[in-house]
């Protein structure tokens, strides 16, 4: 795993982390994930692997793939959550944080990735960690045609800025490639980006969520 | 309305005695204002990612709660990151400040007109977005409290400073960003930062 900077005071840390605003959030949900105790998803071990791995901030625009790892992220005190209008400001935000000697992790779907491009030209050119964990839409059984395009293009357009990019195609792969992932961007000095098949999280059928009973985070 | 604020003189005032002060210069004039100010170990002088200053001052800001971070940046730069205002309002930093440098134009490129040039106020959508301090400066008096309200950090803070769109010569900062990163960092950080990273 990457050694954690040892630079930070943690005392220093702690009096400037979760302050008043970021997010309203109960005692209750504050103190335990609302989560069962025993879970094979994919996001239950990547989780404290990015606790494991020292990130303190946790920028995102949601994805229902990532809903599970933003709850729990969200329930962790150690992290702050900043959510973001669009994605690429979660690259000007991991490269403020590198600055100051915190790391992050970026959760976005693969729609986000285009909007990210040239924000990305920052992490290459000035040699910057940078973890980016992308859900995937216009993948495997897509239902839209609209999230074909940017999510057939996903891979190759971040290998085109100089993003290496690793991939998961099953829930079992998810945490391997989430630990690679964060070997080669910190230890390494450079962004890299996991991407999470959607195989994984499984394709939303619009058809289905038109009936009443339908769950719309499926 | 009387003579234009210029920008050199305000970046100066701003950046005067800055103790650890960490300074975001935005891709264009702003990066060659801190510069012109004084080359400096925590100025982190952008050659690219237009639209990322703010965001950048954001993490910084988080990173480093009991530092002031002061991004200074242009009209053009900041209209690409209008939704910042909104990212930025929702986590409240205190210790960040935003002061763009509003000449209404695209001055890098031939000084094409700027969204700003038809009255859009910045410093209004910070307020409605619920940065706890805003500031349409024009004058010189406005410019000199300016300081104080940083060093105060009970922001986030966003003043628009309507300047004199004079296109001047050009003080470049270092070129190549892992040496600005790397400064900045040990600057921050302690020369120890490299061998624990």
């Amino acid at each position: 795993m990457t050694t954690v900077s040892k630079a930070a005071k943690p005392a220093a840390r702690a009096a400037g982390r979760r302050p008043r605003a970021a997010a309203p959030r109960s005692a209750a949900t504050a103190a335990k994930p609302v989560m069962p105790a025993v879970s094979s998803h994919w996001a239950d071990q990547v989780h404290p692997m990015l606790v494991e791995a020292g990130i303190r901030q946790v920028g995102l625009v949601p994805d229902a793939g990532h809903s599970r790892l933003i709850q729990l992220c969200e329930a962790d005190r150690s992290m702050r959550i900043v959510r973001l209008t669009t994605e690429e400001e979660g690259v000007g935000l991991l490269a403020g944080a590198w600055l100051g000697g915190e790391k992050g992790v970026l959760l976005m779907q693969s729609s986000g990735v285009g909007n990210c491009i040239n924000m990305l030209s920052l992490p290459v050119a000035a040699s910057m960690p940078l973890l980016i964990l992308v859900t995937m839409r216009g993948d495997h059984g897509e239902f839209n045609a609209a999230q074909v395009p940017m999510g057939d293009s996903t891979q190759a357009v971040l290998e085109a800025v100089g993003v290496l990019v690793k991939r998961a195609d099953s829930a079992a792969d998810v945490p391997e490639m989430v630990s690679s992932g964060l070997r080669l961007a910190f230890n390494t000095f450079r962004p890299v980006a996991v991407l999470i098949g959607q195989r994984v999280s499984g394709a939303k059928d619009f058809r289905k969520l038109t009936k009443p009973t339908g769950d719309i985070n499926e | 309305m009387s003579e234009l604020l210029h920008r050199r003189p305000v970046v100066k005032e701003l950046l005067k005695k800055r103790g650890d002060m960490l300074v975001i210069g935005g891709l264009g004039a702003p990066a060659w204002d801190i510069t012109a100010a004084g080359d400096h170990d925590n100025n982190f002088p952008l050659w690219g990612a237009m639209g990322s200053a703010a965001m950048i001052g954001l993490g910084l800001a988080l990173a480093q709660p009991k530092r002031r971070v002061l991004v200074i940046t242009g009209d053009g730069e900041m209209l690409m990151a209008l939704g910042a205002l909104a990212t930025i309002a929702v986590q409240k930093p205190k210790n960040l400040s935003i002061v763009v440098l509003d000449n209404e134009h695209y001055g890098e490129t031939g000084m094409q007109r700027t969204h700003t040039g038809y009255g859009v106020d910045m410093a209004g959508m910070a307020k409605a977005a619920g940065f706890a301090r805003t500031m349409n400066i024009t004058a010189q008096k406005d410019v000199l409290r300016l300081r104080p309200l940083i060093d105060g950090m009970r922001g986030p803070l966003f003043a628009q400073v309507k300047i004199d769109a004079e296109k001047l010569h050009l003080v470049l900062p270092p070129r190549e960003a892992s040496y600005i990163k790397n400064r900045m960092r040990i600057s921050i950080l302690g020369p120890e930062v490299a061998l624990h990273q």
